[in-house]
């Protein structure tokens, strides 16, 4: 069977800045995995190849053995860094495109996450706060059965309840055999559900490891041994 | 007990312990079933591989076993609890003793103090 990610010796350079510098990583399936590193590491450069929004400047990305594009796109949930749906439509009708773009998109796991969180169906997404547009992209982006969830800072403008919410959300209602591939600066909150840690800065990889062994090894959390890692 | 972990130590020892707390207290009774690794691991707030292997754990440990189609049950065999109740007070005995210890209480003093607990003016709970 083919890998659920594959990266080997990519690079992107926009102009003559490098962003990614022959990233050779391979994540597997059933696997949380954070994506962590400082602003600027390349973390959104690497999710955008992966879904196909960017092409390698060298090297190659394979989404369950194929290049990013049409195929890959059925079976990868991607939630952007930045609001991409078309703000002027209700709710309502954003859980209608995401059902016509998605074989694999659940209205009823939308629905009730939208519930629990107090979130309006019937409110037009640009009058949504920005705290409260995170968390509907984020949702549309959980409802569907995919293999690969990519998210790009998605607890960022998050309130605190809400983040806990959506990392249980994260833990129950992913399949035993997708993985999701967490970006965030925010380490403490998320750490405890990761199962390894990729640590990216200056567009390299510096570190690939399981959580709890990196605990155990360095005796200190993910955040903390970040932080040493990445001290200014 | 609720979920609360310390990030800087692997958090799969810590669910074993706060899992075997709730088993020997009671909270969870002798053959009852436990909810799924999923349900526990979401209750928790933390990775399903890891709610697993702790789950594995106490099940290598005697504490739980696993009905093939049915899920995961608390064992009903007194003797397994008794151990555990043991492993675990001789565990806090010892903890107890070197934190005293560290007082400079003696042994001698440890023992005073516990038997004269609740006769004397040190009834602050």
């Amino acid at each position: 069977m083919n890998e659920l990610f594959e990266c080997r010796a990519l690079t992107k350079r926009y102009g003559k800045f490098t962003a990614l510098d022959g990233v050779d990583l391979t994540i597997g399936r059933g696997r949380i995995v954070g994506l962590l590193g400082p602003n600027g590491s390349g973390k959104t450069t690497l999710l955008k190849l992966a879904n196909g929004l960017l092409t390698p400047s060298a090297g190659s990305i394979q989404i369950n053995g194929h290049t990013p594009g049409v195929e890959t796109k059925r079976i990868v949930s991607y939630l952007p860094d930045a609001s991409y749906l078309p703000d002027d439509q209700s709710v309502r009708r954003l859980m209608g495109l995401f059902s016509d773009f998605y074989a694999d998109f659940e209205v009823s796991r939308a629905r009730e996450m939208l519930r629990e969180l107090g979130l309006d169906e019937d409110a037009r997404f640009k009058t949504l706060s920005k705290g409260n547009r995170e968390k509907v992209q984020l949702i549309l982006a959980m409802s569907r059965r995919a293999q690969l969830y990519l998210l790009d800072e998605p607890i960022g403008g998050v309130d605190p309840a809400a983040r806990d919410y959506i990392l249980r959300t994260i833990i129950g209602n992913y399949s035993e055999e997708a993985t999701v591939v967490i970006s965030t600066h925010l380490i403490a909150d998320i750490e405890p559900v990761l199962d390894d840690a990729v640590f990216i800065r200056a567009g390299r990889i510096v570190l690939h490891q399981g959580v709890e062994a990196l605990r155990e090894q360095q005796g200190m959390s993910v955040d903390a041994y970040f932080r040493e890692v990445f001290k200014c | 007990m609720g979920w609360d972990f310390d990030s800087s130590r692997p958090i799969y020892a810590q669910l074993v312990e706060i899992l075997k707390g709730r088993i020997i207290s009671g909270r969870y009774l002798p053959g009852e079933r436990l909810p799924s690794v999923r349900e526990l691991a979401g209750e928790a707030g933390v990775n399903p591989n890891t709610m697993q292997r702790a789950l594995a754990e106490l099940e290598r440990g005697g504490l739980v076993y696993t009905e093939r189609t049915n899920g995961r049950f608390v064992t009903d065999r007194p003797e397994a609890l008794q151990t555990q109740r043991q492993t675990t007070a001789r565990e806090v005995t010892r903890l107890y003793l070197s934190q005293m210890a560290e007082l400079g209480f003696t042994r001698e003093d440890t023992v005073h103090l516990i038997e004269t607990w609740n006769h004397g003016g040190n009834k602050d709970e």
